[in-house]
């Protein structure tokens, strides 16, 4: 996995990460015990999304952005919609504000119960695989799986299926589930409350390397609520701006060893950081009671800096999506209408949601037929890579004394802490460049 | 069965979103037992250790879009005893394929502003367009049950069971009232391949034709109906190229709607 050169220096190289979701590379440099160069490589073919957008009627545009990712399909959803209804002049009622959020907790339950088990939890136990883990623990493992499948099913009964869902439509759904199809549910999802406190607890104990960078943390922020699809965008650097104002605070730039695109603020040209530990940073005191009360006895100090410790922020918010998702099928009445009725109109709309793995920005520009004319979408795995090498950066020099394979495995580990999705980074948007 | 006589089993991502790969993780209930009838060596989603081939089953998802990966499945395809294609993608080209009917080179340009840095084909094509191929198994994403059914059978010694008769029949097993006559939405269940249950139609709206084209799809018959009910040939075309829409029937019958249009 490692070689040396010729003159004493080191080339750190894992030509495929594992238990990350696509695919991607890690090259580091090292010459005289110095970190001279340190690149996340990635290859997943691109895709193109954007450009074949155009064309296409703004109801298809939530089935089609589904499909940029298996693992997190609803947030791309949830962005398209709301970016379109922006577009539109929509508004929608809260009836049908719940159920998306709804949505969203069974996907927030799914994606991370794989991430913390099947993924992450393996690199804290000594284990290649979740599969190797289930030899010795099994008790874990199906844990694991009961957690996942108490969100897919979820998932499937207000979606039609888990993995890319057929009922989210711009205005709505194209049907609202009977109460009594989401009362059934509740067994499953109070015992995964229960589990998801036994998996903070789990994930607390964990032995953490020491590693707290001075991030600057990125989440989309609301008043009252945990955030998920509304609606400013808010930095721990201070600034909170609207959607319309992301684009201007944050670019993109094209590198060469990455057909995905890195992300800086664009007033300081720095990474940050979005995801779990971002989200929870800031909106702490927003979350369900029983999910405040594990991140309080968990141990960890909040404000949180350690990338590594990204898992016990997703064991809490794993507690509070069940929370969520229990108060709000226990408060559920089908609406009079799944959806609302909705003006064609040309239009220009953004916005941002929080997927599972941090911001996700949409914006769509519609012509007077409703086909979309533009389309810009800015993935939260995209906005970390600058991060993730800067993180590299910093944890390299304190790992260089280590055989190659085992430096190769802590810059990998690390990486895996940001549970990237390479398959939705990799298919991006020209960025305007300003030359002086 | 002991452990040196489990067959090895591999899977490889090509362009794709990875929902395929994650419906083998989403068996819940049967994953750990499909481990103990099989022995997992190279799935680099869900494990870092790594076997090499040659591989009893290998199952590919993901359609050939750059050079590279054009190499890659002439490599995969040497390893494997039987290939299965996984999803939309791998059997039909995916999504990405709507790249097919334009000029890939204008998509780079759009989507990058260094276009030198990225080297893609000028089409998103299936895995059997490049390798011949064991089996197919539909679906964007596939049924995850049809997943485990071909491998059992695989493991069973015998052909396995995936209908390929329309969606329609499994809107009647479900009891849903048909969409397209009871409320005139275009829907292209009577032309798509079964498979994913009719959920669409039971969520009331149309079949969109994930699981791509049945096996004997009658699309000119079916276009003219829509057509003389009303539906924009325009609307009829976007429907046809979806996910699935660079293979066999829906091809023919959206590159047919297009010319209608050139022409009239």
């Amino acid at each position: 996995m490692g070689s040396d050169n010729q003159n004493g220096g080191k080339r750190i190289r894992v030509e495929c990460l594992t238990r990350v979701e696509g695919e991607g590379g890690l090259y580091a440099r090292i010459e005289k015990g110095e970190v001279k160069d340190v690149k996340i490589d990635i290859y997943e073919p691109p895709r193109f999304f954007e450009a074949f957008l155009r064309g296409r009627h703004f109801q298809e545009v939530p089935d089609i952005t589904a499909r940029i990712c298996g693992i997190c399909p609803v947030a791309y959803q949830m962005s398209a919609v709301h970016a379109l209804e922006a577009a539109l002049g929509v508004t929608i009622p809260p009836a049908i504000r719940r159920l998306r959020r709804l949505l969203y907790c069974g996907e927030y339950i799914e994606s991370h119960a794989l991430h913390i088990y099947l993924l992450n939890a393996p690199d804290f136990l000594g284990y290649e695989s979740a599969i190797s883990l289930a030899a010795d623990y099994p008790e874990v493992v199906e844990r694991a799986l009961r957690l996942k499948k108490a969100g897919n099913d979820l998932l499937e009964v207000l979606g039609g299926r888990a993995t890319h869902p057929v009922s989210v439509c711009v205005g709505g759904f194209y049907k609202a589930p009977r109460r009594q199809d989401l009362l059934r549910l509740q067994g499953d999802l109070q015992w995964g409350l229960e589990a998801a406190k036994e998996t903070v607890k789990l994930v607390s104990q964990f032995s953490f390397p020491e590693l707290t960078p001075d991030y600057e943390f990125v989440s989309v922020t609301h008043p009252d609520e945990y955030p998920m699809n509304e609606r400013r965008i808010a930095s721990s650097s201070g600034l909170e701006i609207e959607p319309n104002e992301f684009e201007d605070a944050y670019l993109e730039e094209q590198v060469e060893h990455s057909t995905a695109l890195h992300s800086v603020r664009a007033a300081t040209g720095s990474s940050y950081f979005v995801g779990p530990l971002a989200r929870l940073n800031l909106n702490l005191e927003k979350l369900f009671p029983q999910a405040r009360e594990a991140a309080r006895a968990c141990g960890v100090a909040w404000p949180c800096r350690n990338p590594f410790k990204g898992i016990v922020a997703r064991a809490i918010e794993l507690v509070n999506a069940f929370e969520e998702a229990l108060t709000i099928i226990d408060n559920y009445q089908e609406p009079a209408a799944s959806r609302v009725d909705i003006t064609v109109r040309g239009g220009e709309g953004c916005a941002a949601t929080e997927a599972p793995r941090g911001l996700l920005y949409h914006r769509y520009r519609i012509d007077a037929q409703g086909l979309v004319e533009f389309a810009k979408i800015v993935p939260p795995t995209a906005q970390n890579y600058r991060r993730m090498e800067d993180d590299l950066r910093l944890l390299l020099p304190g790992v260089l004394d280590r055989s190659e394979v085992e430096i190769a495995q802590a810059c990998e580990n690390l990486v895996r802490t940001y549970d990237p999705c390479i398959s939705c980074s990799t298919h991006f948007l020209k960025l305007r460049l300003e030359r002086d | 069965m002991a452990a040196k006589e489990r067959p090895k089993l591999a899977v490889f991502k090509f362009a794709s979103c990875d929902g395929c790969q994650l419906a083998l993780l989403n068996l819940e209930e049967e994953l750990l037992a499909l481990v103990g009838e099989v022995e997992i060596a190279y799935f680099l989603e869900a494990r870092s250790r790594t076997l090499a081939g040659p591989y009893e089953v290998v199952l590919v998802e993901g359609s050939v879009t750059t050079p590279h990966d054009q190499e890659r499945i002439k490599a995969i395809r040497k390893d494997a005893k039987f290939l299965m294609t996984i999803g939309a993608c791998a059997t039909a080209g995916g999504i990405q394929a709507l790249r097919n009917w334009q000029d890939v080179d204008q998509f780079i340009q759009m989507v990058y502003a260094t276009p030198a840095y990225i080297k893609t084909l000028a089409q998103s094509t299936p895995i059997s367009a490049h390798v011949p191929v064991d089996f197919e198994l539909n679906g964007c994403p596939i049924n995850k049950k049809q997943a485990l059914e071909v491998i059992t059978s695989l493991l069973l010694g015998r052909v396995p069971h995936v209908p390929a008769h329309a969606v329609c029949v499994e809107c009647k097993q479900r009891g849903t009232v048909c969409v397209p006559v009871a409320q005139g939405i275009p829907c292209l269940g009577p032309l798509t391949h079964a498979g994913c249950g009719a959920i669409c139609p039971a969520y009331n709206r149309g079949c969109y034709g994930c699981y791509g084209p049945m096996e004997s799809p009658n699309a000119d018959s079916l276009m003219k109906q829509y057509q003389a009910q009303g539906v924009q040939r325009r609307e009829l075309l976007r429907l046809l190229r979806g996910f699935t829409g660079f293979q066999g029937a829906f091809r023919s019958a959206s590159d047919k709607l297009e010319k209608a249009g050139q022409s009239s």
